[in-house]
């Protein structure tokens, strides 16, 4: 294979004028993007970037490479359809939470059980921002909205309890303005084979602001997230005096050098642990009673369904005796007048 | 087997095997449409069975039924009434007896006419004793207790050895139709390698059936039916769902792309699905999606990768689709869309036939969005015009939805394998490698069809999508004029396409008083019914419709010289309202059945003998 030439983030920019509002959280997620492909590697024709829609689905015209804005929901499956007819390309999935998880959830659910080699990018702003303002699967409950005047009244799906339910075996979580820290998510899960999913906390500047500043304004962020990185102790706080041990079946806050914690009692990040039991905990962790964790949490390597699929073509191709139609056609009962 | 009995000829014979859903009537009819298709006849056969997997036993509503048709001549449809009706219990009796020749032979499994049965079934009282005093062969074979006669050495559970009574039955229709056993015999070999007890069943009760027809003296004679002339060739029997599959893989292979197919089982098109999954040798990638919607968006984005793409279903999965298809008609994508019909709306009668999906395949879609309908009319041509989507789509980058119907998907006969080098050439309109400023949407000016670069492909990276893309570069645009610009190209691309349909061929003379038309799957009742009205010396004529959307361009000047046009159809008219805005200024009188079942032959010469008498 011939050299690729290093890429440049500038290399990922189309000539489309970006049409998302200023402010939205949509365009430093972005420029995360973009530097995250520069650094992977890999020929710029071999990306694919896949949407359904919504505002974070208008995505794939601001890249620089092959891409698929799609109908609604429907992101998973054409690019589901994309990665297994061709293996050899960087899928990449942009969704939003109504766009994955309510029209588009039964896409969602089975392309993680699948564990089809695609990164699919969550962005969670806990709202329909296209049409508007109407609350989503995500939205808190009792959260004020157009459709719900008077508080919603039914609970949200939690992305990553939905990933590791649905089997997932890569789910991470980011700040859309943590461009530094997004991007090394990013990277990972673009390097991990399956179905990588990234939830983005993200800002709708208009009909949702502020929806996550509890958690990741810069002055609380450090108290209030915890960036977990496999074989790390999970410690965070701006004086990284905090930590999480386990609690009977829970977990729990604790502070070192108080109530007898030291270090050694802290637990340590294992992200390729294929028991879900701990990522699933780790995923659920919600402010204030928890930091809220960013970073990879679960990561297990698996094979995936085009990798099995091939695998399984080439293994019938070599015992078959059928190589063409016309084998085919006169295979079985036939007869000659 | 020697036998002393007589041997009468005969042209053609129609039999209907009838039982249980689970009592093995479909297996035993298709043993013996392939029986009798290496034999030289040709066949035409139609399976009936019921929704349920297991309907309550003895029940009218649980009989399976299969219809085989065949004869020392060409064979056009399973026929309407048959010769010899097997019926394994009363209720198969109850569903089917007026589908009985007068003259006609039943054969009924004895052992199940108990009291009990016959009140399941619906009888007041046992119905045989009636029916031998009329013009019916009636013979009551004890069928279980040959079977278990016949058996007793193997040590067998009961389950099994009642299992093996549908081959007691096939027994004695071989001896009946004087038919070899081996076919059979070699068929139970293959598929219970592993279970030699139940290949012995099998044929013990196969003989055992054989035998008790020979000695029976109520079977007087037995009959010959010649070999049909066919063309030469190879010959095997299909189905039309084989068919399906196999023309797609035809396709992909003479087009030398890969074949994907995203799809979500469906009764009757599920078949496809089957007969696909079954091709890894090929290379076919099969993508059992979560729904039906899945089914189609995998087979857009194996599109947009380069693959053919399809996508089978029927008509409720075809409403799923609706949407996603206006994405390949937008995205300019190819992709066939197998629509095996059944009975409608909503859930309908699934496993029943009908041609009700027409207007939903033309016009059921938001916005301009024109795809290419085209219909088989055979199960063996579902080959021809599963191969003929596929090159439709890809070379003119559109979607193609092709309409078969359940009789089409489950009927079978023989067919004539064609030599691949036989097959037309396809060839999409790929970019080549070294082509400079790639615009997406230009388009060729003859065809109006857009090049097409897929991913992986350096220097051509793009982007396609729902929203309305500007003329030439796709991207996005709002501009009035181009939306309708764009909305007029993908019109007028689809309508080219008829430029090199083929004009139908009238059947008879090309005027005269009636012009019988149709379209789709019921080619084979409405020529048989035209023909052997021709033959009565009737003036009619008949032309058949293959492509849909669009119509051959020229189809006026065929109208215009009959008195009367009338089309026949399996739903409330709508390949008449159809053509009532396509070629306008005609009268259609329309012949339709929503039944479920095809046409048969004698409605339809009753229905054109009525317009001939009237004028």
């Amino acid at each position: 294979m011939a050299e690729v030439n290093k890429l440049t983030p500038k290399d990922f920019k189309s000539d489309q004028e970006i049409r998302w509002c200023p402010g939205c959280g949509d365009h430093a997620i972005l420029n995360a993007v973009q530097k995250t492909m520069a650094n992977l590697g890999i020929p710029r024709e071999k990306f694919a970037v896949v949407s359904g829609i919504g505002c974070s689905s208008r995505f794939p015209y601001y890249m620089n490479t092959y891409g698929f804005h799609g109908i609604h929901g429907r992101g998973a499956a054409i690019a589901s359809g994309l990665k297994v007819a061709n293996p050899d390309l960087s899928v990449w999935q942009i969704t939003g939470d109504g766009d994955a998880m309510a029209i588009g959830g039964n896409h969602f659910i089975h392309v993680i059980r699948r564990n089809i080699d695609m990164n699919l990018l969550l962005f969670n702003n806990e709202i329909y921002g296209l049409t508007k303002g109407q609350y989503s699967p995500t939205s808190q409950l009792g959260a004020k909205s157009k459709t719900s005047p008077f508080g919603t009244v039914e609970n949200p799906f939690h992305p990553g309890e939905l990933v590791i339910g649905a089997q997932g075996h890569f789910f991470a979580r980011a700040i859309d303005n943590q461009v530094k820290v997004t991007t090394e998510i990013f990277e990972q899960a673009a390097r991990f084979k399956g179905t990588s999913v990234v939830e983005i906390l993200q800002n709708c500047v208009i009909f949702n602001d502020a929806i996550h500043k509890d958690i990741v304004s810069r002055d609380v962020r450090d108290d209030r997230t915890i960036l977990l990185k496999h074989g790390e102790k999970m410690i965070f706080g701006k004086e990284k005096d905090k930590g999480l041990v386990r609690d009977g079946l829970k977990l729990k806050v604790v502070t070192i050098g108080k109530d007898g914690y030291t270090i050694e009692d802290i637990l340590t990040h294992d992200a390729h642990e294929a028991n879900p039991g701990m990522h699933l905990m780790l995923a659920n962790m919600r402010y204030p009673d928890f930091p809220v964790a960013l970073g990879v949490i679960r990561a297990v390597p698996d094979a995936t369904y085009e990798e099995r699929l091939d695998q399984q073509i080439s293994e019938v191709q070599k015992q078959s005796k059928i190589k063409n139609m016309d084998d085919l056609m006169r295979t079985g009962d036939t007869w000659e007048v | 087997m020697a036998t002393t009995k007589k041997k009468i000829e005969k042209e053609e014979v129609v039999i209907r095997f009838s039982g249980d859903s689970g009592d093995g009537m479909q297996m035993t009819g298709t043993q013996f449409s392939n029986t009798t298709a290496l034999l030289g006849n040709d066949v035409s056969t139609f399976p009936d069975y019921p929704a349920e997997i297991r309907a309550p036993q003895g029940t009218v509503g649980g009989v399976s039924g299969f219809q085989l048709h065949f004869g020392n001549a060409k064979v056009h449809t399973p026929g309407d009434y048959c010769d010899v009706l097997v019926a394994m219990n009363p209720a198969a009796l109850k569903a089917n007896q007026r589908w009985i020749k007068n003259g006609g032979t039943i054969i009924v499994n004895i052992d199940s006419f108990s009291e009990k049965n016959l009140k399941k079934a619906g009888f007041e009282e046992n119905p045989l004793p009636e029916l031998k005093k009329g013009d019916y062969n009636v013979i009551e074979a004890p069928i279980q207790t040959l079977i278990h006669e016949a058996v007793k050495d193997l040590g067998l559970d009961m389950k099994s050895i009642e299992r093996t009574k549908n081959m007691f039955a096939l027994g004695i229709t071989y001896w009946l139709f004087n038919r070899p056993l081996n076919h059979t015999e070699t068929f139970f070999e293959q598929k219970f390698a592993k279970k030699p007890e139940i290949i012995e069943a099998n044929i013990l009760a196969l003989h055992a059936g054989y035998n008790y027809a020979n000695t029976v003296e109520a079977l007087s004679s037995h009959y010959v039916v010649k070999k049909a002339e066919l063309e030469k060739g190879v010959y095997r029997n299909i189905n039309g769902n084989t068919a399906t599959a196999w023309g797609l893989i035809a396709a992909a292979e003479k087009a030398k792309m890969p074949l994907f197919c995203g799809s979500y089982p469906i009764t009757p098109a599920t078949e496809i699905l089957h007969e696909l999954s079954a091709r890894r040798d090929l290379g076919v990638k099969t993508f059992q999606a979560e729904d039906e919607i899945g089914g189609i968006t995998t087979a857009i984005g194996a599109s947009f990768a380069g693959n053919l793409a399809v996508t089978t279903t029927s008509g409720p999965g075809l409403a799923l689709k609706t949407e996603a298809v206006g994405l390949a008609v937008i995205t300019e994508l190819p992709l066939v869309i197998v629509d095996v019909q059944r009975g409608g709306p909503s859930t309908g009668l699934p496993t029943k036939t009908e041609q009700s999906d027409l207007l939903q395949a033309i016009y059921g879609r938001h916005g301009e969005s024109p795809a290419v309908v085209i219909a088989a009319s055979s199960p063996s041509n579902c080959f021809q015009y599963a191969f003929e989507a596929g090159r439709i789509a890809l070379e003119h980058m559109v979607p193609v939805i092709l309409l078969t119907d359940g009789f089409l998907a489950n009927g079978s006969e023989p067919w004539r394998v064609p030599e691949m080098s036989s097959l037309p050439a396809i060839k999409a309109p790929f970019v080549e490698p070294n082509e400079k400023d790639y615009l997406p949407y230009e388009r060729d000016p003859e065809t109006l069809t857009r090049k097409w670069a897929v991913p992986g492909m350096k220097g051509f990276e793009h982007r396609v999508g729902g929203l309305e893309k500007m003329d030439k570069t796709g991207n996005v645009s709002y501009v009035p004029e181009n939306h309708q610009l764009m909305s007029e190209y993908r019109q007028e691309k689809v309508n080219k396409i008829a430029e090199d349909y083929p004009l139908p061929s009238v059947e008879g003379a090309d005027e005269g008083e009636l012009l019988v038309i149709g379209w789709g799957g019921t080619y084979g009742h409405l020529h048989t019914a035209v023909t052997e009205l021709q033959e009565e010396g009737k003036k009619l004529s008949f032309v058949h419709f293959n492509y849909v959307y669009p119509l051959p361009k020229g189809v006026d000047k065929i109208f215009e010289k009959f008195d009367n046009l009338l089309v026949c159809e399996l739903n409330l008219g709508q390949f008449a309202d159809y053509l009532s805005i396509k070629v306008p200024g005609y009268k259609y009188q329309k012949y339709n059945k929503v039944q479920g079942l095809p046409f048969t032959v004698d409605e339809l010469k009753n229905a054109f003998n009525k317009i001939l008498e009237d004028k």
